[in-house]
């Protein structure tokens, strides 16, 4: 029933304009992979190449091993969730859910069992006869959802699915559609632009960038250890400090930034540390202390986080974004010293 | 709740009202005046000046003419706005901005232009028949009205749903008849309507284009008054109002009249 998706090198252009370039992404079966981006990265290209409404340039997308790329979008049997859920106004909710079925030949009792069967599964029964316009938000997607499940696609695709809920209402439905994703299995791409929903939602995220996938990993490896700058300032590490090793002793290892600014790192802490690397460092990973060693800053601007204070620091290494501890909060103009803290910080061999 | 509106704006409400309704009360007195020529307030009442409207044969015969042209440009200006229009909106990003100005060019252009240019280039030059001449010369007329009206009801139209439903199965242009259209029934309707007044009213082109042995029904009243002045055509000017009566009564009823206004 569910099917591995393979884009195998496709490159796609509007016009003259290229969006994508030879992106290749494996979903295997059951798998939901997010693809991840600001808008214009190319993920809804690629989530549209599938479906079938745009066609590559070149390369080659498969679904459970059966070229895909020249079919029209209407025999590809393909579930796709709209942003704007794209119910049909002039269906009632069970004509709705019902019309996949439809396309199928699928009629009478047969179909009526499984659209009822269908709302049951998403909560809506008692709402076959309404129309889309009477429904919330909510209640719409979860229509949406139903339409495209009910067809049992070998591949689900959901476009941006959540943007038009109320923050609570999106993290309510997207536990909802992973439960449903895993109780049919059924692989899925997801496109978004929320880290947080992609992260929660998905087996494997692909961070993209203009046109190109920049990462592809489980959402614990993008969070830890990114594979790349765009990707560690895009998981939040706000602090990129360029490093060149001076020495190294055993594990230890002393390396010098801009400003003559010098570290020393633990390679059982940080991980094998090359000769040229960046040092990536959430704010939380620069601990603003009082001690001899570190980064010399001058502190700016303070803000208050709840879990802490967050300072804009000054250093011989440039601009840098450090937290410091509730109890002690320094004003602006005090100095202090910022210590990498290993567990918030990861190193980036040079690209 | 009370509001106190100016005099003045309830005099000026009272004017224009007069000012839209009086000339058609005029015409329905004159109407049925019993007096052989047009006067108003009426002298006399009868409705022979309407049985008159039967009797003279070029009346009877302009009367289907001009149903005839009605139907046939409205429905070709339905043939080709619908899909125009459905282009020019799901195409927007794709097409150039010319395009959609190019489909509202002939209310532009002055109607007694166009109706010289038809008759000039499809009557004369290709020795098309009147009655093709006009209606091509109608289609084109109301071709801008359809593009217009039907896009209109089209730009609210999320096109994700006709994605949506062929992702579910339904070839493009099965979708196009049963997704796209009932979801711009009104539009469509309300086209039609605007399409098919607006031929059945023509004069500057039909003037140039009607000829020996067929005309449409202004053309006749016209050809009428200049001979006769008497009150058929204030009758045969009541029936057409009559009509639009019917004709908006039935929109009332299936839309609302609301759907115009918006």
């Amino acid at each position: 029933m569910t099917q591995a998706l393979s884009i195998q090198k496709i490159t796609a252009h509007y016009g003259t304009t290229k969006v994508l370039e030879d992106l290749s992404l494996e979903v295997a079966e059951g798998e939901l992979v997010s693809l991840l981006g600001a808008s214009g990265c190319g993920k809804t290209t690629t989530l549209r190449l599938v479906a079938g409404f745009l066609e590559p340039t070149s390369g080659k997308i498969e679904l459970g091993g059966k070229d895909l790329t020249r079919l029209p979008p209407h025999q590809r049997n393909i579930g796709l969730v709209f942003q704007n859920y794209a119910l049909f106004p002039h269906l009632s909710v069970a004509d709705n859910v019902g019309f996949g079925l439809k396309q199928r030949g699928i009629s009478g009792e047969a179909k009526t069992k499984r659209v009822n069967a269908m709302l049951e599964r998403v909560g809506l029964a008692p709402f076959g006869d309404r129309l889309p316009g009477a429904l919330s938000g909510g209640q719409k997607q979860r229509v949406a959802l139903a339409r495209a499940l009910v067809i049992e696609p070998p591949l689900l695709m959901f476009d941006e699915p959540l943007s038009n809920l109320d923050a609570k209402l999106r993290v309510d439905m997207r536990v909802e559609i992973r439960q449903l994703q895993r109780a049919n299995g059924t692989t899925s791409v997801y496109v978004t632009h929320d880290q947080e929903e992609a992260f929660s939602i998905s087996d494997r995220v692909a961070i993209m960038h203009a046109g190109r996938i920049m990462q592809l990993d489980t959402p614990e490896t993008l969070y830890q250890r990114p594979a790349n700058a765009f990707v560690a300032r895009f998981v939040g590490f706000e602090n990129l400090i360029p490093m060149t090793v001076a020495a190294r002793d055993g594990a230890g290892v002393t390396a010098e930034a801009a400003g003559g600014v010098r570290l020393t790192l633990s390679q059982d802490q940080f991980g094998a540390i090359p000769d040229n690397f960046t040092l990536a460092c959430r704010a939380d990973g620069l601990a603003v202390t009082a001690g001899a060693d570190g980064i010399p800053a001058t502190l700016g601007l303070r803000t208050y986080l709840g879990r802490a204070y967050q300072y804009q620091c000054d250093t011989p290494a440039g601009h840098l974004t450090a937290n410091g501890p509730l109890t002690r909060p320094l004003d602006i103009g005090a100095t202090a010293k910022l210590v990498p803290v290993p567990e918030q910080c990861t190193i980036l061999a040079p690209e | 709740m009370t509001r106190n509106i100016h005099p003045v704006l309830i005099a000026l409400t009272v004017l224009v009202f007069i000012f839209l309704v009086g000339p058609l009360v005029i015409v329905l007195g004159a109407a049925l005046s019993d007096t052989s020529y047009l006067t108003f307030p009426p002298q006399g009442l009868s409705l022979r000046w309407f049985e008159n409207i039967f009797k003279i044969e070029a009346f009877r015969r302009t009367i289907v003419t001009s149903l005839e042209i009605a139907f046939l440009s409205t429905g070709i200006a339905l043939l080709v706005g619908v899909p125009a229009a459905y282009a020019l909106n799901r195409y927007r990003i794709q097409l150039p901005g010319w395009l959609s100005t190019l489909f509202i060019l002939p209310v532009l252009v002055p109607e007694l232009v166009l109706g010289f240019s038809l008759l000039k280039n499809v009557a004369t030059q290709f020795h098309a028949p009147i009655f093709v001449s006009l209606v091509l010369g109608h289609s084109l007329l109301v071709l801008p009205y359809v593009v217009r009206v039907i896009s209109a009801s089209l730009a609210a139209f999320d096109f994700s749903i006709e994605e949506a439903a062929i992702s579910l199965g339904s070839p493009r242009l099965k979708t196009f008849f049963t997704i796209l259209l009932p979801n711009v029934r009104s539009g469509v309707i309300a086209a039609f309507i605007l399409a098919f007044i607006t031929s059945i009213n023509d004069v500057s082109i039909s003037i140039f284009l009607t000829g020996p042995g067929i005309s449409t029904l202004p053309i006749q009243i016209l050809a009428h008054m200049e001979q006769f002045f008497d009150p058929t055509v204030a009758s045969v000017s009541v029936l057409l109002m009559g009509l639009t009566v019917a004709v908006m009564a039935a929109v009332e009823r299936t839309l609302g009249l609301t759907f115009f206004a918006k």
